[in-house]
């Protein structure tokens, strides 16, 4: 069973006081914040291998991001991966979920067969959750959205779809497309072995020359979004701590929530 | 002298440093309290292969040496050292079959314990004999191509948890120490059984056992090194083992160091955090200072070891630094909690706890002294 499992760098959330926005070119300031894989795309990763233990085959990762995303990639070698891709190329800067899903499109193409396509539900930095579907109808195969399970048997598969207060069973002919959430799985740490024989692997690295592309399609003009502001929320205002006696304060209280229009 | 980190030792030890602050720091509290074996930690130190770290490439390890060695260990111990001494125990038992084992036991034992399916340990502690190796009672008597071992140990750390157990007994007793001899043992092998479990002070979930041998048989291909020369193979490993028990001793007072540094940066009386004033300040200053010395101490020993020089004397001086640096460290650390130090909200009253081991095990300070006195009045 061969699967590909699309991955996006994301900033680390756990840097997030240092994550600023540069106010001129609305874009994250990423110098200096360290690049994590997207932690629902790690899920989908060890679902890939999962399967792959199970049922063998091949398990190729493909980012589409700047040359710094090779580290997301070898971290998904180093837990068990055996081929990535990145597709990088200055052309794409600026592509928004639709030129970001047809270059991957692209891409995949270029890799050939696959039974199954995984990718996380979201990505936790533009949370969009457009670039898994956008691909799916790009290759004009079935796509399973938030599978929080999924079993293959034979040519089918079948998965667990989380819902808002339910969940849903659906069963999908291979080859097709699934997105899962963190539920499915707990991704495993990369063995050290893991670790020192990816960094003897090689990440290859196609550009848009390597891709049957139209050009009018990627990067900045091939992204109909537009995004007009980005910034950074302003703290929450501190709240009022009322001191003295219990009667005058609740006097005091219910003077500043009429004053608010709440009473 | 130099200790730069490959860009290998770096990418291992970062990995290190995510799954210890991830998974083995926040149990650390609930198993000490629980007292139970923390069997997952050890699966995810098996899963990421670190039991391998020091084992060569041919036997199913990652061939990478003791200071290797020795940095991961540190930041397994400062995040939860009950875990890091079953990782240091295991040491004991591939150290000596890496040092004395035959090719054939090498190929036996090795691969499980570098992939951490079997754990390891190493028995010589008897009721009579710690200090004293001569006074080992446990015997071994020769029987038509086996040894039947005879006697009990106790206090074996990872007793019965683990699956290979190097084992130290006496094949001449009148002889003493010239009659102690080495020899593998299986978990399962007829005849050897585990006795009482010690209740202690800390490090509770820290499986120190008694190990029974009542006429247990075991192959000629078992004894490991050759007969009579078993106090040099305990020697040897426990010379190795001193720099894990030092290293030991280091992670929890980096532990207790690094909560009363932060502390005392929050703490508030007499209208100012607490680390202005140089009463704890200057109690800051010497248990950092005593930190960077165990630390530099053990990197020491540890990357003589790899080069094969001596490294006993270090060794010893490490493990007798670090160890005594722990307890006042962690002494320390709950002097700056003051009243709270000595609740169980907060873990220094553990790490209090669980440095005095380390003054213990491994041979106790005094008997460091000892080692370090010959050797140094040896020196020409």
């Amino acid at each position: 069973m061969d699967i590909v499992v699309c991955i996006k760098q994301v900033p680390d959330t756990e840097e997030l006081p240092h994550i600023r926005v540069n106010p001129e070119t609305n874009t994250l300031v990423r110098e200096s914040v360290k690049g994590i894989i997207n932690p629902f795309d790690e899920n989908a990763i060890e679902e890939a291998l999962r399967l792959r233990e199970a049922k063998g085959g091949r398990v190729t990762v493909v980012s589409m991001g700047p040359p710094q995303a090779k580290e997301a990639l070898r971290k998904a070698l180093a837990m068990g991966a055996d081929q990535a891709i990145l597709i990088s190329d200055s052309s794409f800067a600026g592509s928004d979920t639709l030129a970001t899903s047809y270059t991957l499109a692209m891409g995949i193409r270029k890799i050939g067969k696959f039974d199954l396509l995984l990718l996380g539900k979201q990505a936790i930095d533009g949370d969009t959750a457009q670039v898994g579907p956008g691909l799916a109808e790009w290759l004009s195969i079935p796509q399973i959205t938030y599978a929080r399970k999924i079993e293959v048997n034979g040519n089918q598969i079948r998965a667990e779809r989380t819902l808002e207060d339910a969940f849903e069973m659906v069963e999908v002919t291979l080859p097709c497309l699934a997105t899962v959430t963190k539920e499915i799985n707990i991704p495993r740490y990369p063995s050290l072995k893991g670790l020192l024989s990816a960094k003897r692997k090689e990440v290859l690295v196609w550009g848009a020359d390597d891709l049957s592309l139209d050009r009018k399609r990627i990067g900045l003009e091939g992204s109909p979004t537009q995004v007009i502001k980005i910034f950074t929320p302003q703290p929450p205002p501190k709240g009022e701590i009322l001191t003295g006696e219990i009667p005058e304060v609740a006097d005091r209280l219910i003077e500043k929530l009429r004053e608010r229009k709440i009473l | 002298m130099d200790f730069t980190l490959s860009d290998d030792q770096r990418m291992i030890l970062e990995l290190v440093d995510e799954v210890c602050e991830k998974e083995f720091a926040p149990k650390a509290d609930e198993i000490s309290e629980s007292g139970e074996f923390p069997s997952q930690n050890v699966k995810k130190l098996a899963e990421l292969d670190l039991f391998g770290i020091t084992v060569p490439r041919e036997y199913g390890g990652l061939g990478m040496g003791y200071l290797t060695w020795t940095l991961i260990a540190e930041k397994i111990s400062k995040a939860c050292a009950t875990t890091g001494l079953i990782f240091g125990a295991n040491l004991l038992c591939t150290y000596p079959l890496g040092k004395y084992g035959t090719e054939e036991q090498k190929r036996k034992f090795l691969p499980p314990l570098a992939s951490g399916q079997s754990l390891g340990a190493f028995a010589l502690t008897e009721p009579e004999a710690g200090s004293d190796a001569g006074n080992v009672q446990t015997t071994a008597r020769k029987e038509d191509g086996h040894f039947v071992l005879s006697g009990t140990k106790i206090f074996i750390t990872n007793g019965e948890v683990a699956d290979i157990y190097v084992v130290i007994a006496n094949i001449d007793k009148k002889s003493g120490a010239r009659g102690l001899t080495a020899f593998m043992v299986e978990k399962g092998t007829q005849g050897f059984s585990f006795g009482q479990h010690f209740s202690k002070m800390g490090l509770t979930a820290l499986p120190n056992v008694e190990l029974i041998f009542n006429d247990c048989r075991i192959p000629d291909s078992n004894l490991l090194f050759k007969e009579r020369r078993g106090f040099k193979v305990a020697m040897r490993t426990f010379a190795a083992g001193r720099i894990g028990v030092g290293i030991g001793a280091l992670g929890v007072a980096e532990a207790a160091f690094e909560k009363a540094r932060v502390y005392s940066r929050e703490r508030v009386q007499f209208g100012r955090t607490i680390s202005s004033f140089q009463a704890v300040q200057h109690m800051l200053a010497d248990m950092a200072t005593k930190i960077e010395a165990a630390r530099y101490l053990l990197y020491r020993a540890a990357w003589y070891l790899d080069r094969g020089e001596a490294f006993e004397k270090l060794a010893s001086m490490g493990k007798l630094y670090a160890s005594e640096a722990a307890m006042e460290i962690t002494t320390k650390a709950v002097q700056v909690f003051g009243g709270y130090g000595y609740t169980k909200d907060y873990p220094v009253e553990r790490y209090m706890r669980e440095a005095k081991l380390f003054e213990i095990i491994e041979g106790t300070s005094e008997i460091q002294r000892g080692i370090i006195a010959s050797l140094v009045l040896k020196e020409k």
